[in-house]
This record gives C-alpha cells, structure tokens and sequence, in this order.
C-alpha cells in the first residue's frame, strides 16, 4: 500500500510540472462546462485570470453555477477557491494590487464592464464570510443596514417588516425577537453568523457567496446553518467554499475541485464524490493530498 | 502509569537534572528576575524625579495660596464720587481715609503716605470697581476685604521674616509696628487667593491673577482643535483608506513623521514670518496663536488617527463592502466611528502638548503685558505658558510663588485634559 501512494504522489507532481512548462495550463473543463446543469444558469464565469501583483492566483478557469442551487468549491488551502469566489460579485476590485482578466456574466450580462457598478452588484450578490463579521451595532441596525443604504424601504414600518423577514428567514428572529436593540456582537459564534446571513438577505440578493462560513462554528451551529442553506437555496444560488468535504457532500448539488489555481474538476456533487474523472480529484477527497 | 513514566524516562535523550542543566535555568531565572528589577528601577527613577519636581512646586507656591486682605471700611463720601460719575471719584482718598483712621496718632505727611502703602496700590481702583457695580453704596459706609502689598502680604506669611535685622529687610520696624496695629485689632485676614485664577494679569503681584491667561489659553486650543483635528482625519482617511502604495506617499508619511519632531521654535519663526508678516494677522492673537500650534499638533493627530484606523479589523470593511456599501459609507458608517475614541485620545494629547507649548507664542508675540481678557481670537491675549514665562521675569517677591502656582495650574489643566483621553479610550473601546 505504501509505495503505492508514493508513486502516486510523483504522478501528480509531474502533472503540476508538466503544466507549467507548457506555460498558462488549459483546465479540460472548461470546454465543457454546463452539460450537467440541470436549473437555469446564474453565473457563468469564462477564462478567469486573477493575478496578485506578479503572482497568478487563477489560471483560466470557466465555470457555471446554477441557480436556486448549492455550488460548493473545494480544494486544498491556497488553490484559489476564495479568489474565484470573490470574483463573482467583484470583492478583489478593493484590493490594490488584484488585477481579474476574463468575463463573468450574471444573468447573462457581463459584469466586468465600466458600465457595471461594483456597489450595486454586491446589492445583488451577497456576501458571508469565514469569521462572523457583524458590525458593531444593534441586531436591528446590522440587519436593517443593507436596505437603508440602497433605499429599500420606503419608511420604517416597511423597513422594520424587512428586517423582521430577514431574521426569519436566517432562522434567528425566535431567539432575538426580544433583543433587537443588543449590540449584534454580543449573539454566540453560530448566532453571530446566522445574523450576518439575514444582513445579506435583507437586500434581497440574487446569489449568496460563503467563504467557509462554519469553519468557526461548533457542529450544532454549523447543522443550523447547513439547513438554512439548504432552504435559502430554493429562493437563490448559494455558492460555498468549504474544507470540510463532508459538509461539500451533505449540502451541494453541485462541486468544483480547485487545486493550484486551476479548476481541475467540476460536475454533480455524487458524481465527484463517488466516481471523479481527475486523479487529483481522486487523490483529494481521499485525503491523499491537501 | 508508573511503567509509562519510566519508560519514558528511560526513552529520555536530555538529562534534565543534570548541574549543568539546573545551572542554566538557575541563570535564566536570574535575568528574569534583572529585567523586573530594571524595569522597576526605571519606573521608581521617573516617579521620584517627578515627585521632586511636583513637590518642589507645592512647596514654593504654597505662599500663594492665601492673600492677605485687610478688612477696612470705606465711606464712599458723595463729596468726593459723584453719582453721576462713579467711575471718576477721588477713590485714593478714599481709601487713605479709611487707613488713617486706625492710626489717629500718625500727622506726619510722609508716614501717612508710607502707612497707606501697606495696602496694595490696587485697592482704590478695586473700591472704584465695586461702587461702579454697585451704585447704591453712594454715601454709605462698606466694609471691604482689599489685599495687602506684596512687602506686607510676605510679611503676614513669614516670607518676610522679622528677626532679621532691619537693613535687610524691605519692611522697616516702624512699618512693622503699623503693621502690628492692623494685626492687633483682628482687621488681617487669610482667604483663599481665588485671585490667582479670577483676576486679570497686573505688575502688582498681590492682584495679578490668571484670568486673561486661561482664557487665552482656551481660544487657542480652540482655534488650534477646529484647524487640526478635521485636517488630520482627512489626511489619515486619505493615506489610509484610499492611498495606494507609491513613492510619492512614502515622502508624505516621511515628511509627516519629520513634522512632528520639528523644534516648536520653527513653527513660531514661520507664523511670524507668514502669518503676521505676508497675511498681516493681528499680533498677540488667539486666532494665530492656534494656528500655529495646529502645525504642531497636526502631526500628532494624523499619526493617532492613522493607528486608530489601522486597527479597525479589516473583517467590518469587508462586511460593509460586502453589503454593497460604497467606499465612503465603509468609511462614514464603520470606519470612522469606531476608530473615534483612538483619533480622540490621539487629539487630546496634542492638544495637551500644545497646551504647554512656550516657544512658538513667544516668537509671535503672545508674552505681552495684557490686563484684560481677551474678547474674541483676534483681540491680544497671553497664553497659560507665556505668562508663566513672564511672571518668572518679573522682580516682585510675590511673583516667585505666583509662578509655581500657575505652573500647578497648567499641570493641573494638563492632568484633566490626558484623564479625559484615557477615560475616552477605555469607555469607547470596543471589543471584537
């Protein structure tokens, strides 16, 4: 068994080498990327390139992500899962030295245009990420906060009824009804989380992004939200970047393998877990690299 | 369990116990312990000098703590103030009257006039100011606490000390015993000198108070905090939130860091040379005053608020941006508020430093001998430092104790002003 793994092991290092001799390595892929989508497609990403300074963080990635579904993206630390994802609703334009070349298209309209701009599409495509995050303000404030800035409600009864919708839908509403004038910061990890969920529902996104939001949350919260993810889904596309690959089994449809900055992989969740096509993908979710 | 501990230790490749071994941790807990024993020495060295310092004051100003007053009473004669004019009486007489009355035996000119002296020459002019405030006093008679001479108010503190022989002294025996009579009879009298910080400033030091100084104090700061502390925030938004990394923003930062250790001196030379002399500012002004302590304090503030914004985690940005909020709501409605308390605290410590800052007032003029408060920035003031620095010159007895008073003022408006920031800090530190 043990020599077996190591030449294992070389295989895949002569494959890395191999692409990167060849220059900007083409993942196989991306020609064929929404055969198994079986909803209607939300984003669809063409030929992503992120560069970090001189760094390449992304080669080349095409993909499509359903909508009223669950994309999960897995792959070891650094493979430029996060990268992709924050490529989807424009969260690297802030960084400074990020450079995104490639089309991305939501609904069908390209969103790295000049004519696009990035503060409404974060309206659109909402964000939770790895650390709760809420602000330092009232449950109320931190869920009422997306709606007041882009003028979702015409006066405060509506906007309250916003508020009370979100949190419902977060699944929060029966444990802080009580409470909404208490400093959000003050809520547990899992709660914490729960409320920055119901923050980005209150704008009524289209698509939500997930950078391993359980990663800091015991196993009880984490359920929590798996199955609020898994009702969110019906309304909007989730998409989910997770090292847990249980947690990418249990809640998806729909799984891309990222490894190295190149999409290796992409299909049904079953299908990748129980008979992928890429030896990477093989040898990572047996655990064999990462 | 004894088996495993044994194997274990048979397993061991280090010998722990070994002297040589026990020797170097012997000698590591000794430089723990020198480190503790140097800090400590640090701290007592700079509580004892500063206890010196403090102590030194107290004890010299402790003789200005009390003014001597003598209770006399004044007949406000209507021969000598008219009711029309009560600003223009012949107050002197007044008062030499209501002196000469307690020593019936004296006819000598030049006695009379030298007994009148033990009451400090402001004494009319305070009886004046008070039948102006209160004209209904015309033709009566009132009974006024009015200080001493600063000769007399030594004496009555022992400053002045009577064993001495007469030749060295400013007070001669024969005043001595004018002076005795007034003690005799119970007229003398002890209060605390509130003077110090209600009067105005006067070349009598039994008068001379710190009024026009704090006030001037006070619009400076003013001035200064309007200029610095809006200019600062925006320069630390700007090198913060919205400055990539270039060339020419590592020379602003530098050149920032540099204008903080500027000697005060410079500033006073450029507020002189451009604000008096290009832009025609008026001289010993507030307005200026501040203005140049802004650029001191400048510095100061954008460098706390800088740090304060460095440290709002980067979680709330992205939380923010994430809900499609565009830069300056990032900035508006997290950034700032939260990084507030640091850029506070940041702001009250340069305001404290310029609080005490002597050099710069100096140089454009705000050491002038100025007896009235200042009503506006632009009219002429002095500044808590520079009078100071001005009663230090002045040859009067009284004046030495009077400096170590104000300085205490000073230490005690720089001792509110950094409780201030502290409590700010710790009220509105927010824990993420």
């Amino acid at each position: 068994m043990e020599p077996n793994m190591s030449t294992e092991y070389l295989d895949i290092a002569n494959l890395e080498n191999s692409n990167v001799e060849q220059g900007r390595p083409r993942s196989e892929a991306a020609e064929t990327p929404d055969i198994t989508l079986d909803t209607d497609l939300k984003f669809r990403a063409r030929n992503i390139d992120v560069f970090y300074d001189t760094n390449q963080a992304l080669f080349d990635v095409s993909l499509d992500i359903g909508d009223n579904a669950i994309t999960a993206l897995i792959g070891p630390s650094g493979c430029g899962k996060t990268t992709f994802l924050r490529c989807l609703n424009r969260m690297n334009d802030v960084i400074d030295i990020c450079r995104v070349t490639g089309s991305v298209e939501l609904d069908g309209d390209e969103i790295y245009t000049d004519k696009v701009d990035p503060v409404l599409l974060r309206a659109r495509v909402g964000m939770v990420f790895q650390k709760p995050n809420p602000f330092p303000k009232s449950i109320f404030d931190n869920v009422a906060y997306g709606p007041k800035i882009h003028g979702l409600a015409a006066d405060k009864t509506e906007l309250e009824e916003i508020v009370v919708n979100s949190l419902k839908k977060a699944g929060l509403f029966d444990e802080v009804k009580d409470r909404l004038a208490e400093p959000g910061t003050g809520l547990s990890g899992g709660q914490q989380q729960r409320l920055c969920i119901a923050r980005a529902i209150a704008t009524q996104p289209e698509a939500i992004l997930m950078d391993e939001p359980c990663s800091a949350l015991d196993p009880i919260a984490t359920a929590r939200i798996e199955e609020l993810m898994g009702e969110l889904k019906e309304s909007l596309a989730i998409v989910i970047v997770t090292h847990s690959m249980q947690q990418a089994a249990r809640v998806s449809q729909r799984t891309a393998f990222f490894h190295l900055g190149t999409l290796v992989e992409c299909g049904e969740t079953e299908q990748i877990f129980t008979n992928p096509h890429d030896d990477r993908t093989q040898s990572y979710i047996t655990g064999r690299i990462g | 369990m004894t088996d495993i501990l044994d194997k274990i230790d048979s397993k061991a490749l280090h010998d722990w116990n070994s002297p040589e071994n026990r020797r170097r941790v012997q000698k590591r807990y000794a430089r723990d312990r020198l480190l503790k024993i140097a800090g400590l020495t640090a701290i007592g060295l700079a509580v004892l000098l500063l206890g010196i310092l403090v102590t030194s004051l107290l004890y010299s100003a402790r003789s200005a703590v009390t003014q001597s007053m003598v209770e006399l009473e004044y007949f406000i004669d209507p021969a000598k103030v008219s009711r029309d004019a009560p600003e223009r009486g012949s107050y002197r007489s007044i008062v030499k009257k209501a002196v000469l009355t307690h020593y019936p035996e004296v006819t000598n000119r030049r006695q009379q006039r030298k007994i009148v002296k033990i009451l400090s020459g402001g004494v009319s002019y305070l009886v004046r100011d008070h039948v102006v405030a209160n004209p209904d006093v015309m033709g009566k008679t009132i009974s006024l606490k009015l200080p001493l001479s600063d000769p007399f108010d030594q004496l009555n503190k022992g400053v002045i000390r009577r064993d001495l022989p007469e030749n060295q002294r400013r007070v001669s025996d024969k005043e001595i015993a004018w002076f005795d009579v007034m003690v005799k009879k119970d007229l003398i009298h002890n209060p605390i000198n509130w003077g110090l910080i209600f009067n105005n400033d006067s070349r009598r030091p039994e008068v001379a108070g710190l009024r026009g100084a704090i006030v001037g104090s006070f619009y400076i700061l003013l001035v200064c905090f309007l200029i610095s502390f809006p200019v600062g925030i925006a320069a630390a938004v700007y090198l913060e939130e919205f400055a990539r990394k270039s060339r020419m923003n590592d020379i602003i930062e530098v050149n920032i860091n540099n204008l903080a250790a500027v000697p005060s001196v410079v500033f006073g030379l450029l507020g002189l040379a451009v604000f008096l002399g290009f832009f025609g500012l008026p001289r010993s002004a507030p307005l200026v005053g501040g203005m140049v302590l802004s650029l001191m304090t400048l510095p100061t503030i954008i460098i706390a608020a800088r740090a304060a914004l460095k440290a709002v985690p980067p979680s709330i940005r992205e939380a923010a941006l994430g809900m499609g909020a565009s830069r300056h709501q990032v900035i508006q409605h997290h950034v700032l508020p939260l990084a507030m308390p640091g850029i506070l605290t940041g702001t009250i410590i340069g305001l404290a430093q310029a609080l005490g800052e002597t050099a710069p007032l100096l140089l454009i003029g705000m050491n002038a001998f100025i007896t009235s408060d200042p009503g506006s920035i632009m009219e002429p003031a002095t500044a808590l430092p520079t009078q100071i620095y001005s009663w230090a010159d002045s040859p009067e007895r009284g004046f030495t104790s009077r400096t170590s008073a104000a300085i205490i003022v000073l230490l005690g408006f720089l001792v509110i002003m950094n409780t201030v920031a502290i409590i700010l800090r710790q009220k509105f530190e927010k824990k993420w």
